[in-house]
């Protein structure tokens, strides 16, 4: 606690947080106190008049006056009550104007019993309607396959329109007319623009804005079972829960954790859920029948006697992991093949990258920041990525960053940091300093200084930042003034900076721009300053998978090898390898072996081409531990029981070990103890089993309960099948059990399947699970960081500067361009994700395509290793000459390298 | 789309602000003026001149009530309605216009002759009930007075 003052609330006297906001303070007493427009990430702005409280002058006073909490800074001394009777009465009359436009169908409403309004209604006593007169009524709007809206219901507070555009940066999106009627939603129907319009679900306090997703397979929060999970669609690995019923997957939420997502998701982390029900879902192991070449069902205990047969006559088997699957699961692929014989089942060169990345953080001096801290950070260069799309949440992050500098401004006039309106007027658009060089145009240059060059260019320029700090880092010759001018600017922001963040990834396929990234980091801080070091990697685990003792050797290592020692069988973990390399060369990899057995969730290229399927239980079905690009070790448990034929590829392989004879395997029996092995073989997981209680662990002797106390329907729910009931789940792995029974109290912070206290049913009930407003979960926020910076030892400086990028005539040098909506493998299988995915198209730049008579969606062909493609054509402004943009990963779109020289011919 | 001589009128008052986006009000009067009112097409065009979004301006025009988001008859008449004509009895003078011209707040008579809109407020208090039509202003209004004020107005 920075300064804290004494407070008395209602005669009991408290020692609190003296920078925070009286309703803060009250809430992180826990105690209650109503309250719509102030959010703990958005400050106040004492809008709806909801958190009257009395306010004493003295001992003596005791008519005292009202005052909204929110709007109150914590003075020593003081005293107020939130029981005094007008503050009550005040209160309730808020709400009873609010509620006279409210309309009375909770019933029908999606937010219902989970409705931050229903709660405050109740705390506030208002229980009787005296109001007999027409409500104001609205049209609502079509929002786009995520957001439903029913104006309605809405109580005025301006959160919405604050989230959207002072915290996310949207544009379209904005609070319309006057008085009684003002109106939140779009200038006219359409699909939001913004990349995090998720949120308006949990931000609204009433049911105006809901989840689209879940309408259409509605279940009451009250009705779902939940695990805490992690987002699987990015390497952020922002925290989720997620909620089932009948089998289905309903929604994910967020779940709150300080130091990584906070209260937010981005929406393909919140919707791209869908895919755990997609038709394409692979529910029970497969057999390749020989003749007819199709597959057939087979029960679980089958499909083990058919893997044995196909094994027990195997000379040598490859196996092939995955940055998808949790640590487990590839470790035990890796127990059972061994070293020798596996493979990261990733690009060469994006291993490559990964793994530079890991050692410049594991051995350099720089620390990576968690999403939190990156927020704190007040100068920013980002080099190459596009994170938007590539890491969404951090970009979410960086535009709280460009805040810190502006907010400062606020200390001298006295206005605490909270005051957020007056700090936004006083602030205006003014932004911290932020450059972003990437070779197309990013959804952040609204609120940065760019850069647009290939990647050795940002390379260069990454070096010369660094040589103006150390001339250890070498010097960069030929640069063009713009780079000078530019790096000149960035150098002088960096100096003044309090905490200066550098961001680099692999998009790019440059091992120099993670080079220059790397020497700008070290070169400060062995200029006695200091600097975070940020990386984003491709995929959930990439970075558990760089972590991990194995040869990190990729696919085409895996071709190579083949050709030299012939194998028999391969296992493939949750991987489609038509994504990670050329179609010919995977099908030839492919045609090599007698028998491919195939680990997944979902149908894929490679899960059509194997022998056998293993039906591999999704993030939902499964627990595990993933690494986030931070090097944060992170639990997911499974929400619920997909039956017997559904399992953890862990345990898939620990019954095929089994099966085959390893009987020392046999140890290995429950989650725990695939990670303990883990952290035993490989000394940097150490710990990793503490991540989370073990499955013993009990309060008061029971379980923590995945389902609220007032789930419904359980005794009749499979009545269909048998009218009695059936024995529920056990779950063998986790100290959560699948029903109601169990612990009512707030579990660790680590497995919490769901927030809920008492009075308060929405997801606000965070608050009660908080040490502090906004900080910490009790317990500690979850997650351990297993990457801390080297200090004392002098950084090794990477000496290579590229040269220049020079265009050619006739060719163009691939940059690729990557879709929050398309580009990745899992999210694009939800309907709503995939209605948002653009179409296949290659990118020109308009200079280009002015000289080349090309006009936007005119179809071109592009010859590229060796191969013709007809693709229509997309125009850009920003991109330099000679680079082409090739979307990444779009169903129906060529694999063309990054990196690679292509050429086009007019049709 | 805007035409040369709004352009021109809106661009001039660019010069008198820091922000081209600060112009917004002044740039939906200039439209307004030409055309009587502002359509959503008009929005996007002047949202497009001032560079901000049409969600933004759209803000802005549908805050003020002097702003019409849609097509207005020959003359407007803004009735106030705010608590002192209130107190002062504007009722019976909205009664009488809505019994003589057939239209109610929002509408237009049908040979487009009137609208009708309420105003907060016309800074008449001492001087309540008060109307305005097209910019001008009538004060301590009874009934019986009305039908002459409406036939200037034609
Ligand atoms: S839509 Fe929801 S968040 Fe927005 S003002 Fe209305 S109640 Fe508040
Ligand atoms: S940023 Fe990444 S991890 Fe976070 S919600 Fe989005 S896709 Fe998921
Ligand atoms: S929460 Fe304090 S006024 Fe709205």
């Amino acid at each position: 606690m920075a300064k804290t003052a004494k407070i008395t609330v209602d005669g009991k006297t408290y020692e609190v947080d003296a920078t925070k906001n009286l309703l803060e303070v009250c809430l992180s007493l826990k105690l209650d106190l109503p309250y719509f427009c102030w959010h703990p990430a958005m400050g106040s702005v004492g809008a709806c008049r909801q958190c009257a409280v009395k306010k004493f002058r003295d001992e003596n006073d005791k008519v005292g006056k009202l005052f909204m909490a929110c709007m109150e800074p914590i003075v020593d001394g003081m005293i107020i009550s939130i029981q005094d009777a007008e503050a009550k009465e005040f209160r309730k009359g808020v709400i009873e104007w609010l509620m006279t436009n409210h309309p009375h169908d909770c019933p029908v409403c999606d937010e219902g019993g989970e409705c931050h309004l229903q709660d405050m209604t109740v705390m506030t006593g208002h229980d009787y309607r005296r109001y007999r007169f027409k409500k104001r009524t609205y049209k609502n709007q079509y929002l786009g396959p995520f957001i439903n809206h029913e104006m309605n219901r809405c109580i005025q507070c301006y959160r919405c329109v604050r989230y959207y555009r002072d915290y996310a940066g949207g544009k379209d999106f904005d609070v319309f007319g006057v008085h009684n009627t003002v109106y939140f939603g779009r200038h006219e129907d359409g699909v939001l623009e913004n990349e995090f319009s998720g949120n308006l679900v949990e931000v609204c306090p009433t049911g105006v804005f809901t989840d689209k997703t879940l309408g259409k397979h509605y279940t009451r929060k009250w009705d779902q079972t939940y695990a805490p999970s992690i987002c699987v669609h990015c390497s952020v690995g922002c925290n989720t829960i997620a909620a089932e019923r009948y089998g289905l997957l309903r929604r994910v939420q967020s779940r709150y954790n300080g130091e990584v997502n906070g209260y937010f998701l981005c929406d393909r982390g919140r919707f791209g859920y869908e895919f755990v029900n997609s038709p394409k879902r692979i529910r029970k192991p497969l057999r390749k029948n020989k003749e007819t070449r199709q597959f057939e069902e087979l029960g679980s205990e089958d499909a083990l006697k058919y893997i044995r047969k196909l094994l027990s006559d195997s000379k040598r088997i490859i196996g092939i992991g995955s940055a998808r699957a949790s640590l487990e699961s590839n470790f035990t692929l890796l127990s059972f093949v061994e070293k020798q014989n596996f493979y990261w089942g990733e690009s060469d060169r994006n291993i490559q990258l990964i793994q530079k990345q890991y050692d410049i953080l594991r051995n350099g001096p720089a620390r990576t920041p968690s999403l939190r801290d990156i927020e704190k950070c007040d100068v920013v260069i980002v080099l190459g990525e596009d994170l938007t799309n590539t890491a969404p949440m951090i970009a979410l992050a960086l535009r709280q960053s460009v805040r810190q500098e502006p907010v400062q401004s606020a200390t001298p006039y006295r206005i605490p940091h909270w005051q957020d309106q007056a700090v936004r007027e006083l602030t205006q658009d003014e932004k911290g300093p932020i450059f972003i060089a990437t070779p197309l145009a990013t959804r952040l240059d609204e609120i940065s200084e760019t850069y647009r060059a290939a990647a050795d260019d940002i390379a260069r320029l990454g070096f010369m930042v660094a040589n103006s700090f150390s001339d250890r880092s070498p010097l960069v010759s030929g640069a063009t003034d713009e780079q000078k001018k530019l790096s000149g600017k960035i150098s002088e922001a960096l100096k003044k900076a309090k905490r200066p963040l550098i961001i680099a990834g692999p998009s790019l396929q440059s091992e120099a721009v993670i080079e220059a990234a790397a020497n700008i980091a070290n070169a400060m801080i062995t200029s006695g300053k200091t600097c975070e070091l940020c990386f984003t990697v491709p995929e959930v685990n990439s970075m558990g998978m760089a972590m991990m003792d194995i040869t990190h050797q990729g696919i085409e290592s895996a071709f190579e090898a083949l050709k030299n020692k012939p194998a028999d069988t391969l296992i493939i973990l949750e991987n489609d390898l038509y994504r990670r390399a050329e179609e010919q060369a995977v099908d030839s990899f492919l045609g090599k072996f007698k028998n491919v057995i195939v680990l997944d969730y979902l149908e894929n290229s490679t899960s059509l081409k194997a022998d056998a399927v293993l039906s591999s239980g999704s993030f939902a079905e499964s627990d595990g531990t993933f690494v986030n690009n931070e090097g944060r070790a992170q639990r997911f448990y499974q929400v619920y029981d997909a039956g017997e034929n559904i399992k953890e590829s862990w345990r898939w392989l620990r019954d095929i070990m089994l099966n085959s004879g390893l009987h020392e395997f046999g140890k290995w029996k429950i989650l725990s103890d695939f990670t303990n092995a883990l952290s035993k073989a490989m000394p940097v997981f150490d710990g990793i089993n503490n991540i989370t209680p073990p499955p013993g662990f009990r309060i008061a002797g029971e379980k923590i309960p995945r389902e609220p106390f007032r789930y419904s329907g359980r005794t009749a729910m499979f009545a269909n099948k048998s009218v009695h009931e059936p024995k529920p789940p056990e779950d063998i792995d986790s100290p959560l059990s699948f029903t109601m029974e169990g612990y009512r109290g707030k579990p660790p912070s680590s497995i919490i399947p769901f927030f809920w206290s008492p009075g308060w049913n929405s997801q606000q009930a965070i608050n009660k699970y908080q040490i502090e407003i906004g900080g910490a979960l009790h317990g500690g926020d979850p997650g351990k960081r297993l990457i801390e910076p080297k200090s004392g030892k002098t950084p090794a400086f990477f000496t290579k500067i590229p040269q220049a990028f020079s265009p050619r005539n006739g060719d163009w040098f691939v940059v690729p361009v990557y879709h929050i909506f398309g580009s990745e493998e899992l999210s694009v299988n939800a309907p709503g994700i995939n209605e948002l995915t653009p179409k296949p198209y290659v990118m020109i730049s308009s200079e280009d395509a002015g000289s080349l008579g090309l006009t936007s969606e005119k179809q071109i062909e592009l010859e590229a290793q060796g191969k013709t493609y007809s693709l229509p054509a997309k125009l850009n402004l920003g991109l330099p000459k000679g680079l082409i943009g090739i979307p990444k990963g779009l169903p129906g779109m060529p694999e063309i390298k990054t990196g690679s020289w292509v050429r086009l011919k007019m049709g | 789309m805007l035409t040369e001589e709004e352009k021109h009128e809106i661009e001039e008052e660019f010069k008198l602000y820091p922000y081209k986006s600060a112009a917004a009000i002044e740039a939906l009067k200039v439209v307004q003026k030409h055309r009587r009112w502002v359509s959503d097409e008009s929005i996007k065009d002047i949202a497009q001149l001032l560079g901000i979004t049409p969600d933004e301006l759209d803000s802005v025009a549908t805050f003020y009530n002097l702003i019409y988001r849609k097509p207005v008859g020959r003359n407007v008449i803004h009735i106030c309605n705010s608590v002192s004509c209130w107190v002062m009895g504007y009722e019976s003078v909205l009664k009488h216009l809505i019994d003589h011209l057939g239209i109610t707040y929002g509408q237009t008579s049908s040979d487009g002759r009137f609208t009708l809109l309420p105003v907060q407020c016309l800074g008449t208090c001492d001087h309540a009930p008060a109307l305005m039509i097209n910019g001008d202003l009538y004060r301590d209004l009874t009934p019986d007075i009305i039908n002459s004020i409406l036939e200037k107005y034609q």
